[in-house]
């Protein structure tokens, strides 16, 4: 054999190893969470809220603080990202700096640090100018900036990839611009759209360090009743189990972990639906 | 009417930049009216609640770039080897299977990355596999696990430039005799070279502002001149464990909080600039 040959045989060996290290991370990973959750994953841990007994701790708040603060970020990406898409896509002229500039701007926010929404967040939706407090509607909506970028991106994709040839027939047939886009151009791309935003929103329900800026009570032990309702969420329940100090007598460690394990799961159903959603609606033209 | 609806849509975003900036600005400012601009960005002690405070952020600057610089040495060698195969080695099927198991490692939340390394690879693999003598919460440890972190953000930027490099080039070096080890590295990496650039600046840019990772398992303890098995705090990790405390509005501390965000703020948005500037480059050429 040839140098050159051992050489190519190394080169390639490494690369696979370099696969090999990052995929036997992430199952070490999932297997340490799943060996020390999956004692305490049971009903009594969802339908119980914390406390300090670690015995009967559960993650009820939290659990129904993620919901509704999914509802809420829902309720705001989906109406705001579509119709940034549909400006983006179908109505700016792109010639024009201002268009050029929204873009660059989406960007770039979608590369700005999660914390640094928390500060936003903070700084004028929790306190200053509209001053909600810390509170559903805030935590909300400082995720759902935060994940914006996301579904305007799959939105803007999703309108892309229906062919011109459906938007001249519809206007030759009389219609005006805003007929093709809502009757035709938005029906045709619901798949990709919703697949963005299903994509967005399990970035957003494992966001921990935003929350914990705009000020989710970490020891809440009531659900939610209304979006001027403080809160707390999974992860930031999580966090506070795995920061609290463990003894003999109240181990925090494995709540910790069924919580992540909870997260985890949501985050598989999430996935899966968008996967399904996906392969089962995609079309091509 | 319906265009004038859907262009205040676009421009939330263009507010919420906006609003980052003016938010962060204001409080910056006046925190400068309390404490010198000289003595924050050449202090190299950060004691905002001691009396008296010191507010000098270099020992948080350190922490961060030390614990972004570990990250790198195990995303970019990880990530590019991963790239490199993906792009010119991997059959169709085995990319396909293997991608989206990568792209697993950038779904997990991070706070399950910091409870994986202050419960099992802090003690189990840097004490125990490797016997190295580090403390409890250390910066090696959230450095290494944020390097895995980012590994599918260089590797799917980085493969998508290598496969962008048009089939003729390679042809042609094959056509002269080159193997494939000297095909994918001089001709495919030198080409891909500013998407492989972009997306390094990227991932970096990602290791400078995660959060979680840190706070959990880095420790909370700011030094100057830390070593890597010792505890250290970074930016966002300041950010995160002040703000836990529901600190009161106008106070020094509650002033911290925008100071340190507004550093955190200018060097990723640095970063994002350069990584959009380069990706713009290589599409340019070959598309």
């Amino acid at each position: 054999m040839t140098a050159r040959r051992v050489k190519g045989i190394a080169f390639q060996g490494a690369l696979i190893g370099c696969i090999a290290i990052s995929v036997l991370l992430l199952g070490t990973l999932l297997f340490d969470v799943v060996s020390d959750g999956s004692g305490d994953l049971d009903f009594e841990f969802i339908t119980s809220f914390a406390s300090i007994d670690a015995e009967q701790s559960g993650i009820q708040a939290a659990l129904w603080g993620t919901v509704w603060l999914m509802v809420v970020c829902a309720g705001f990406i989906v109406p705001v990202g579509v119709a940034t898409a549909i400006y983006l896509e179908e109505y700016a002229d792109e010639t024009k700096w201002w268009n050029r500039m929204i873009e660059v701007n989406i960007q770039n926010l979608a590369a700005v640090p999660s914390i640094v929404y928390g500060i936003l967040g903070l700084a004028f939706l929790v306190r200053g100018p509209i001053s909600l407090g810390p509170v559903i509607l805030a935590g909300g909506l400082t995720l759902g900036l935060l994940v914006l970028p996301v579904v305007i991106v799959a939105a803007r994709e999703a309108i892309r990839a229906v062919p011109p040839s459906i938007r001249e027939g519809s206007m030759a047939l009389g219609a005006t611009q805003w007929q093709t886009v809502w009757r035709q151009v938005l029906p045709a791309s619901v798949p990709g759209i919703a697949t963005g935003v299903i994509l967005a929103l399990s970035r957003a329900i494992g966001e921990t360090a935003p929350l914990i800026v705009v000020g989710a009570a970490t020891f809440i032990a009531f659900n939610p009743e209304g979006l001027d309702s403080r809160f707390t969420a999974m992860p930031i329940q999580i966090f506070d189990w795995i920061s609290r100090p463990s003894s003999e007598l109240n181990d925090y460690r494995p709540l910790a972990a069924a919580g992540i394990l909870l997260l985890m799961l949501l985050l598989v159903a999430m996935n899966s639906v968008a996967i399904w959603l996906r392969n089962r609606y995609e079309r091509r033209w | 009417m319906i265009k004038g609806l859907l262009v205040c849509a676009a421009l939330i975003s263009v507010i919420t930049t906006t609003g980052i900036v003016i938010s962060l600005l204001g409080e910056t400012i006046a925190f400068f009216g309390d404490v010198g601009v000289g003595a924050y960005l050449t202090g190299t002690k950060w004691s905002p609640l001691f009396q008296p405070p010191s507010f000098g952020v270099l020992p948080l600057v350190s922490g961060t770039l030390i614990i972004s610089a570990v990250a790198m040495l195990v995303a970019a060698p990880l990530g590019l080897g991963a790239a490199i195969y993906l792009s010119e080695y991997a059959r169709p099927r085995l990319r396909r299977t293997v991608k989206p198991i990568l792209e697993l490692l950038a779904g997990v939340p991070t706070i399950v990355f910091g409870y994986f390394a202050l419960v099992f690879f802090t003690p189990e693999i840097l004490r125990g596999l490797f016997g190295l003598d580090v403390a409890v919460f250390n910066g090696l440890a959230a450095g290494i696990i944020i390097g895995f972190l980012i590994v599918p953000t260089v590797a799917s930027i980085s493969e998508d430039a290598m496969t962008a490099v048009p089939q003729a080039l390679r042809e042609g070096a094959f056509a002269l005799g080159a193997s494939k080890l000297q095909v994918t590295m001089r001709v495919v990496f030198p080409a891909a070279l500013s998407g492989i650039v972009a997306s390094l600046v990227l991932a970096l840019s990602r290791a400078v502002g995660e959060t979680m990772v840190v706070v959990i398992a880095a420790g909370l303890v700011p030094q100057w001149g830390a070593k890597l098995g010792e505890p250290m705090e970074t930016m966002t990790a300041f950010i995160a464990a002040t703000a836990k405390g529901d600190v009161p509005t106008g106070s020094t501390e509650y002033k911290t909080l925008f100071a340190v965000g507004t550093t955190l703020f200018v060097i990723t948005l640095v970063m994002n600039l350069i990584s959009i500037r380069f990706v713009r480059r290589y599409r340019q050429v070959y598309e």
